[in-house]
């Protein structure tokens, strides 16, 4: 059986959980003070996800930059990819929140959204 | 000379809680004065997610959460000025701003919130040796460089301080393609939250160095390396633990101070524990009508604190101004914070003028594990709550109801303490 530490990230309280696993299986998790301690760990071990946040460059805007994130969570593995994929990405003002900037990102069937509104200049 | 109900200082988070919740509580004469070209202040350029979690039930990044009270400030027409900065407050309330379009102007107010926030300190509060080379940026700077502008400040990256910004930052340049090396943290515990040092540093393989710090920086025309060296109980480099990293950048994140150069100006009483103004239990300050919340007041760690307390001030500024707040009762109880706990935001309780429940907020000196937080009333402990940890990075707070009170009517002090039992 082998144990995993994590530090449980739903909220400030950052409790200190320990998840037994028996090869990918979780056994238990414990140290958690809610239930959602119960599922980071559990995801976290088997399936870990991220917001992914970044800016990308606006043309014609009242701002050069527009900040984005995914609109779910995705993959770990994935984060730098993502990051790649936005790397280039030019979009014309105006943006509103919620517009899609890049969907699908790197695969994922997530779309990437505009988090801040810019207007036209 | 324009008259107003109540002026608020600054747009950021604290200002425009506040100001939807005067109009809220009645009052039409507001206006918010701001120095940036945006409402928001620092959300803006806080692209991150994890604020809101308290105040909305989800995740929402900086400018998301900005926006959702840029958008009440809107629906109620609450009037705002950007590009004004305030010169001065006079204790009678006299506003001077100014801006490129109205020159130089004076504004009566009522009543005043200030909600200015906190600046974050710098190089030469920390007596670095070695040259000033370029390339040495406060942790919020280089955020506001690579989210706003659009600019990489460097490659290679050496963090000093663990506050949340700098943790933050490690994270989003790593994302931008530069390495960052490590974070040293002169104190033997993060100043940040641990939900940053697990998804900014832990995801990214970036090591924390606690107990360091930086002796020495190398490069005359641009950094080219730092010295870390570890230090002992009293903070002192121990010699010997030396060791070089070559970097292009520096990023300091040592610390936030409350910018109150106003607040002073106009005779604001401070606590030197916070360098913030000294407040009672309806924010407001020692001049009667001058109210204080956010990051002015105390550094926070959540907006979603910011918010509930700026609301809080917004209220109280209202029922100040429309003169419903009984006075018939002006017994005051002074808080007192010892023996762990380093202060307490309010200082005084005005029992008449308190709502039906007040939160008392604090920060511990240190790092405590499976202790109590106490209260007495007096002499007799009214509150004792096990904490499995306690640490100087995450403000606490404790909830006391007026009902409470009424039950003490002799009481004359209030401490706050840490107990191990």
């Amino acid at each position: 059986m082998e144990t995993r530490n994590l530090t449980c990230i739903n909220c400030p309280m950052g409790c200190a959980l320990t998840i037994e696993m028996e090869g990918n299986e979780v056994i238990s998790v414990s140290g958690n003070t809610c239930l959602r301690g119960d599922a980071y760990g559990r995801k976290e071990v088997t399936n870990p996800t991220r917001i992914v946040t970044s800016t990308v460059r606006v043309t014609g805007g009242a701002a050069d930059m527009v900040s984005v994130k995914t609109g779910q969570d995705i993959p770990k593995g994935k984060i730098f990819e993502c990051v790649k994929a936005l790397r280039d990405v030019e979009v014309q003002a105006p943006i509103h929140i919620g517009d899609v900037i890049v969907s699908d990102v790197a695969g994922t069937g997530v779309d990437v959204v505009a988090t801040k509104n810019v207007e036209s200049r | 000379m324009k008259n107003y109900d109540i002026v608020i200082i600054g747009g950021g988070p604290a200002g425009l809680a506040a100001a939807v919740s005067a109009k809220q509580s009645g009052i039409d004469s507001i206006l918010i004065l701001e120095r940036d070209k945006e409402l928001g202040g620092i959300l803006n350029q806080c692209i991150h997610n994890g604020f809101g979690l308290h105040t909305f039930k989800e995740e929402l990044t900086g400018p998301e959460y900005a926006e959702r009270f840029i958008v009440q400030v809107k629906e109620l027409g609450i009037e705002y000025r950007l590009h004004t900065m305030v010169l001065d407050i006079r204790s009678d309330k006299t506003v001077s701003a100014m801006n490129s379009e109205d020159g130089l102007f004076e504004i009566q107010a009522k009543a005043v919130i200030l909600a200015m926030g906190c600046r974050e300190r710098a190089r030469g509060a920390l007596n670095i040796p070695g040259y000033r080379p370029a390339g040495i940026y406060s942790a919020g700077t280089a955020q506001r460089l690579v989210n706003m502008e659009g600019y990489m400040p460097g490659r290679e990256v050496v963090i000093l301080g663990s506050g949340d910004i700098g943790l933050i930052m490690a994270r989003r340049m790593t994302l931008e393609g530069a390495k960052v090396k490590v974070v040293a943290e002169l104190m033997p515990y993060s100043g940040g939250l641990k939900r940053n040092i697990v998804q900014c540093l832990d995801d990214y393989g970036i090591p924390l160095k606690l107990s360091h710090t930086v002796v020495d920086i190398k490069g005359k025309e641009r950094v080219e390396g730092v010295t870390l060296a570890q230090v002992d109980e009293k903070s002192k480099p121990i010699p010997g633990t030396e060791e070089f990293y070559s970097c292009d950048t520096l990023l300091l994140s040592v610390g936030l101070i409350p910018e109150n150069e106003i607040s002073r100006g106009m005779g604001v009483e401070m606590n030197p524990v916070t360098s913030g103004p000294k407040v009672n239990e309806s924010l407001e300050t020692n001049l009667e009508g001058v109210f204080a919340c956010g990051n002015v007041l105390h550094v926070h760690d959540l907006v979603d604190f910011v918010s509930e307390e700026a609301a809080a001030a917004g209220r109280n500024a209202a029922a100040y101004v429309k003169e419903t707040v009984n006075t018939s009762e002006e017994r005051e109880i002074g808080l007192v914070a010892t023996e762990g706990v380093r202060y307490t935001v309010p200082s005084i309780i005005r029992v008449a003028h308190m709502e039906d429940n007040l939160k008392v907020r604090f920060r511990v000196g240190s790092v405590y594990q499976n202790c109590f937080v106490s209260v007495y009333f007096d002499d007799e402990r009214v509150l004792h709550r096990k904490r499995q940890v306690l640490a100087p990075g995450e403000m606490e707070e404790v909830k006391l109801s007026k009902e409470q009170f009424l039950q003490y009517p002799k009481l004359q002090k209030i401490t706050f303490k840490i107990e191990e039992e």
